[in-house]
């Protein structure tokens, strides 16, 4: 059989199958790195406050998840998060071990490895933040949620587009990880077809291409982003 | 709830897995190293079609998962059997310690090649002068004047990348290697004890990258004496 009919869309091809995976890795992608936001915002907090204890969790979870492998960090999500399940189920009277889904187990093990990386991006983009913006804002009688929502949000979205653009490059590359949990994303489905087929170098490459495919689409999606967020500031 | 000694015969079972991630995660880097020098002088090569072929390289290792990268080379090679039995390098690719390396070696130089280019491209025009003023040229500017100021304005960058490959040697366990991830899998499956060794293993990963930053914290302090303090002299009478 030929590469085309290979992955084409033909009654044998594996097309579809390939870009319906395709699908499942941005999704569960987009999800972690959503997770990963919501955590880095509530971490970078965390990090600027006055509390002590505050920071060191905070210092504690990014020094962590960012030193040890993610694929350690996915294991515990998976195996400990069933163990846990089952346990919970056990005190209610089910027997045996619970399984859990592999999409949102992934998204989460992923979602809290990129909201490490996340804390560090918004801190870094808040630190940008000149002390004159804050200070004005309070010289006009803002306070609070009105100045982080008018006066902070905006810019520190507009700092952390460099630096988001690179971890979400990096939870998409991981997102490869969570086909070892079952999950029948780009690579696991890669694996399934080379398995039937016996042409692994074929399927592999796909998915490379469809990786390289969706990353460089990424880019050029953050660089659109860029141009629009800085499209009041003089570029010196 | 915790049990310090099943923490304690955990850690020895996991310790057994160090001296092959140490060895995966140093010859990758060497090697890596070794392939991205000359992968960052065709990038910053005038002639435009060696410029493009590693700006290819580049893309291509840089866009793509590094798991992918592995199952290429260990399980996609298997369909060239034939061929690759012909030439002598079956031996190599049947092999999922040698595939392990060449992907890790692979990947990193893409990376590290980026990081020495951007070394090379600081390093200060003035100086270069200076040292073409003093007589110096080609091979000897390099080694005395752009190589160790480059190096110097890369090492931050590059410790980063020594240590991305130290996690980077996890992905090996996927094709059965038994590193310190891979036995921590095996013992999750046996034990189902995912938080204890979770513990452990993350504490090895954690001292083996603190290692490497203190390492090329001390590098950096040492090819730096310009940012050190001047040595206090202490004044002590003389004896005349």
């Amino acid at each position: 059989m030929s590469y085309v009919e290979l992955m084409g869309f033909g009654p044998n091809g594996w097309g579809p199958a390939m870009l319906t995976a395709a699908g499942v890795t941005l999704a569960v992608a987009l999800c972690a790195f959503l997770i990963g936001g919501i955590v880095g915002v509530l971490g970078a907090w965390a990090k600027l406050s006055e509390s002590t204890p505050a920071r060191l969790c905070a210092d504690a979870y990014t020094t962590v998840l960012r030193g040890v492998p993610d694929l350690l960090v996915l294991y515990l999500f998976y195996f400990g998060g069933s163990m846990a399940l089952s346990q919970i189920a056990g005190w209610f009277g089910a027997s045996g071990t619970a399984a859990i889904p592999a999409f949102a187990t992934g998204a989460l093990a992923v979602g809290l490895v990129s909201g490490a990386y996340q804390t560090e991006v918004f801190r870094g983009a808040y630190l940008a933040l000149s002390r004159g913006e804050i200070e004005a804002a309070r010289s006009v009688g803002m306070r609070g949620w009105l100045m982080f929502r008018r006066i902070v949000a905006p810019q520190v979205a507009r700092y952390a587009l460099p630096g988001l653009g690179n971890v979400w490059q990096l939870v998409l590359k991981e997102s490869a990880l969570i086909s070892v949990t079952g999950l029948v994303e780009l690579l696991r489905q890669s694996a399934i077809g080379a398995g039937s087929t016996r042409q692994p170098f074929a399927f592999y490459a796909t998915a490379a291409a469809l990786y390289l495919a969706i990353t460089t689409a990424s880019t050029w999606g953050f660089q659109r982003a860029e141009a629009y967020a800085l499209r009041g500031v003089q570029r010196v | 709830m915790i049990d310090p000694a099943f923490l304690w015969s955990t850690l020895i079972s996991l310790l057994a897995g160090v001296p092959l991630t140490l060895k995966l995660a140093s010859g990758s880097v060497a090697l890596g190293a070794v392939l991205a020098l000359p992968l960052a002088a065709l990038r910053m090569s005038p002639m435009a079609i060696l410029d493009w072929l590693a700006r290819a390289y580049v893309f291509v290792f840089r866009g793509t998962p590094l798991l992918v990268q592995i199952f290429l080379i260990y399980y996609g090679l298997g369909q060239f059997r034939p061929a690759l039995q012909e030439l002598g390098l079956w031996t190599f690719v049947r092999e999922p310690y040698w595939c392990a390396l060449a992907a890790l070696t692979l990947n990193t130089a893409a990376y590290s090649s980026e990081v020495m280019r951007g070394g090379l491209l600081a390093v200060p025009h003035g100086q270069i002068e200076a040292a073409r003023a003093c007589g110096m040229s080609g091979l000897l500017l390099f080694r005395r004047i752009v190589f160790p100021i480059a190096l110097r304005q890369a090492l931050p960058a590059y410790g980063n990348e020594v240590i991305l490959m130290v996690k980077a040697t996890s992905l090996a366990s996927t094709i059965t290697l038994m590193e310190v991830t891979g036995i921590a899998h095996k013992l999750i499956a046996e034990t189902y004890r995912a938080v204890e060794i979770f513990i452990c293993a993350g504490a090895i990963y954690l001292v083996l990258n603190f290692a490497v930053a203190r390492v090329i914290r001390t590098l950096e302090h040492q090819l730096s004496p310009h940012r050190r303090d001047a040595p206090q002299r202490r004044f002590e009478p003389t004896h005349v």
